[in-house]
């Protein structure tokens, strides 16, 4: 074989032990482990914090509201819709959690919107049902009805 | 942020109804730059290969040129995707865990493949007996410069310059579709992505291959002119009017391909046609009817059609050539350009569009695709001077 | 290797699992949906997903039919911002919302364009990222035809929706599933037949987005209008 074959042959073997080497290194240990990703990765993203604790946790100590919650039309609401995420005040119960007073809670979804189906829920115009003053002066947010 | 201005701008620019992710252009002038630069790779060398595979002997003055052009661009031919990436440091995975379904973990291997296998041995194979008597007759550093390029092989028989002429045969025939694979993969890049009409075509990897050739030809055509007169010699007017009548056969072929796509698209109207035909017609009439078709299809494929009938004088021809050959790789360009971000600037759910504006200053997309540009001409430069095709020793006689 | 020799492994994000195994699909009733985009907002809070207008796991849409067959499409900022009608009542025919979010697709492009392997699909059928791995290329973003994915700036990565993978770990629901108000959002497994989303799929007539592209997307609308896209 001549000479400079035999040379590239030689740097080109260096060259792809190399690159073999280096993908024996730099593989994560769970590559494969389930499919072409990196196992671990699951794992890491399965402990990713929740910041929302449903209402059966907020209820655990809030009862009466939750009586009173279930007994109108808002039954199915999420607490932390409108009291937003839950997850400091139940480590820590001095941490207070948001407290709405502003319209703009109840006009998301009650305001007038021709795409709203009618049958599914009650919409108003803000401006003209209210006459300007705020929903809670009338209406108890946790049962509608009363 | 810088990028959320960008982004609230486009907000005010919307047009019609957008998915709400679809507001930023991910792929910016980086990506443009990115398939640019491997087509003048792939199409410098095509044109080398014209030289030593398909025997055209008029073009032997610009051999060596294009293979050292498309080395320089080569050895650039990544940095535009690797300073794109969100996460640039993490480049190696693609090599060393690449996703076997994806078109782009092949770049890697494909670049690897091509740089090494491809280009540099046949490089190597083509300067080695020069660079063996340039390491007898340099003194100091740059003879052990030579000594290092020719790995330490100071053969200089005639037989084993056969030996090379022989394999370096050999590879330039691999390199022809090597050169394909190396740029057809990124037209299936876009080819295959069934989400984007679009890009989604089967023509993508053909016409992204024919308008690579046409670029890198033109590209060599530059080159040679620029290094001609930069010696202050005359440039061979033969391999310059044979570079020509290539560029003029490959221009219309690929516009063939290009008119075939688009009337077939416009034919069949399916789903997406009428959005696209709004984008055209809109936001891409500049770069894609005046840029991409008129500078540079039409303008060249006139000239140069004409010149086959009637040659003009040997200095207006020059002329000539200088600005065909810029035409032409403005017009390639553009035709990038339309691909990549026109394909992004309407919305996939087909009622409206985003914009998109080239931040000329301050923007880091602009001065980096800039320097990836003009990075190769500085290494050219250089790899001419390392190894200047006209000292070289005479060919053997068979 | 032996992807590439079994072209069908090309398509196939992951396979379903016979048997035991939880296959993850997912319901929105757009007769249900009162566009009051709590799922929007809940899920940038529960995600940690950037305020601005640009990033959404998820959003709602407000299709508006005129008369005249015109068909304007809206999203103020995926809905949290409220919407308002474009039109005023006499000149609809019909306006109805669709909530959007990652489909989930079983041969989901997305994960099959991925370089590095960092956009995969969870045994149980959840379209992931793995952030730590993403070099952020955009090629998965790109792939998607519905849109779901944006780039996290500050992470210099790709961000989609988990379907709340962390909450559904600890036997909590997704956010966005909790949150809606009028129950028009539904999960649940595929492979059990007397689950929610079962149920939900057999009594309405559930259709996806974009049948024609294959990507067997596992979000089924139920009333979805051949104008949504």
């Amino acid at each position: 074989m001549p000479v400079q074959v035999k040379r590239l042959l030689i740097v080109f073997a260096v060259f792809i032990g190399l690159m073999i080497g280096l993908k024996v290194i730099f593989t994560p240990e769970s590559w494969r482990e389930y499919g072409a990703y990196r196992g671990y990765a699951l794992t890491e993203i399965a402990d990713k914090e929740a910041k929302y604790v449903q209402m059966e946790t907020c209820v655990m100590c809030h009862d009466s509201i939750g009586e009173l919650k279930d007994q109108g039309m808002h039954i199915n609401l999420q607490c932390e819709l409108c009291h937003g995420p839950g997850y400091i005040h139940i480590e820590d119960e001095n941490v207070d959690m948001l407290i709405p007073e502003d319209d703009q809670f109840c006009v998301r979804c009650h305001a007038i919107n021709a795409a709203r189906p009618q049958d599914i829920i009650k919409q108003i115009d803000a401006e003209e049902h209210s006459e300007g003053e705020e929903c809670i002066m009338c209406h108890n947010p946790h049962q509608p009805g009363l | 942020m810088d990028k959320n201005e960008t982004l609230y701008e486009a907000l005010a620019n919307l047009d019609g109804y957008i998915y709400p992710n679809e507001i930023a252009l991910n792929w910016d002038l980086l990506i443009v730059m990115y398939p640019y630069v491997t087509g003048l790779v792939a199409g410098a060398f095509i044109l080398a290969s014209l030289n030593r595979v398909f025997d055209i002997k008029a073009l032997r003055p610009t051999y060596e040129i294009s293979l050292l052009t498309a080395l320089s661009f080569m050895l650039v031919a990544t940095m535009p995707l690797i300073t794109h990436l969100g996460q640039p440091w993490r480049f190696y995975e693609m090599l060393v865990t690449p996703h076997l379904t994806s078109a782009m973990a092949i770049f890697g291997f494909v670049y690897l493949w091509y740089l090494m296998v491809v280009l540099l041995l046949e490089i190597w194979f083509d300067y080695r007996y020069d660079m063996v008597i340039w390491s007898q007759q340099k003194k100091g550093f740059m003879r052990f410069v030579y000594k290092v390029l020719c790995l330490w092989v100071f053969e200089t028989s005639p037989k084993s310059r056969k030996t090379d002429e022989k394999i370096g045969y050999f590879i330039t025939v691999v390199g022809i579709p090597s050169a394909f694979l190396l740029h057809g993969y990124v037209g299936f890049i876009f080819g295959s992505i069934k989400a984007n009409p679009w890009w989604s075509t089967v023509m993508m990897p053909v016409i992204f291959i024919f308008s690579a050739m046409v670029s890198g030809i033109a590209l060599v055509m530059f080159i040679y002119m620029g290094v001609s007169y930069l010696r202050k010699q005359k440039p061979d007017m033969l391999a310059l009017d044979t570079i020509a009548k290539y560029l003029l056969y490959i221009l219309i072929i690929d516009f063939t391909l290009e008119s075939l796509d688009q009337i077939h698209r416009i034919y069949e109207a399916d789903e997406s046609f009428d959005i696209l035909k709004i984008l055209v017609r809109g936001k891409l009439f500049f770069t894609f009817f005046i840029m991409q078709i008129g500078v540079g299809v039409i303008i060249p494929v006139v000239t140069l059609g004409i010149m086959q009938f009637k040659n003009p004088r040997e200095k207006i021809r020059r002329i000539i050539y200088w600005i065909i050959s810029i035409c032409v790789l403005v017009g390639i360009f553009y035709m990038r350009w339309n691909v990549v971000i026109g394909g992004q600037l309407f919305s996939k759910s087909f009622y409206g569009f985003t914009s998109y504006k080239v931040n000329l200053i301050g923007g880091a997309d602009v001065w980096l695709s800039v320097l990836w540009f003009v990075v190769p001409f500085i290494i050219l430069a250089i790899l001419l001077w390392l190894l200047p095709p006209w000292k070289k020793a005479e060919e053997l006689e068979d | 290797m032996v992807s590439l020799l079994n072209p069908l492994k090309m398509v196939y994000a992951t396979k379903r699992p016979k048997g035991k195994g939880k296959w993850y699909g997912i319901g929105i009733d757009i007769e249900k949906c009162i566009g009051c985009a709590s799922c929007a907002r809940v899920c940038k809070v529960e995600n940690n997903v950037p305020n601005e207008p640009f990033y959404f796991r998820n959003w709602v849409e407000q299709y508006t039919i005129t008369n005249d067959d015109e068909i304007i499409v809206s999203s103020p900022n995926g809905g949290i911002d409220g919407f308002t009608q474009p039109v005023p009542d006499e000149e609809i025919y019909k306006t109805f919302f669709v909530p959007k979010m990652c489909n989930h697709c079983a041969k989901s492009p997305c994960t099959q364009v991925c370089p590095v392997g960092a956009s995969f699909e969870s045994p149980e059928g959840i379209a992931l990222v793995d952030q730590n791995y993403c070099i952020g290329c955009g090629y998965c973003l790109q792939a998607c035809p519905y849109g779901c994915r944006y780039v996290d700036y500050d992470k210099g990565v790709i961000d989609k929706c988990t379907l709340c993978y962390h909450r559904i770990k600890k036997d909590l629901d997704p956010a966005c599933m909790m949150a809606c108000p009028t129950e028009a959002r539904i999960y649940g497994d595929l492979n059990d037949k007397k689950s929610a989303i079962s149920q939900f799929i057999k009594d309405n007539n559930c259709a996806v987005l974009k049948p024609q592209l294959n990507t067997e997307s596992k979000l089924f609308y139920n009333d979805l209008s051949q104008e949504v896209h």
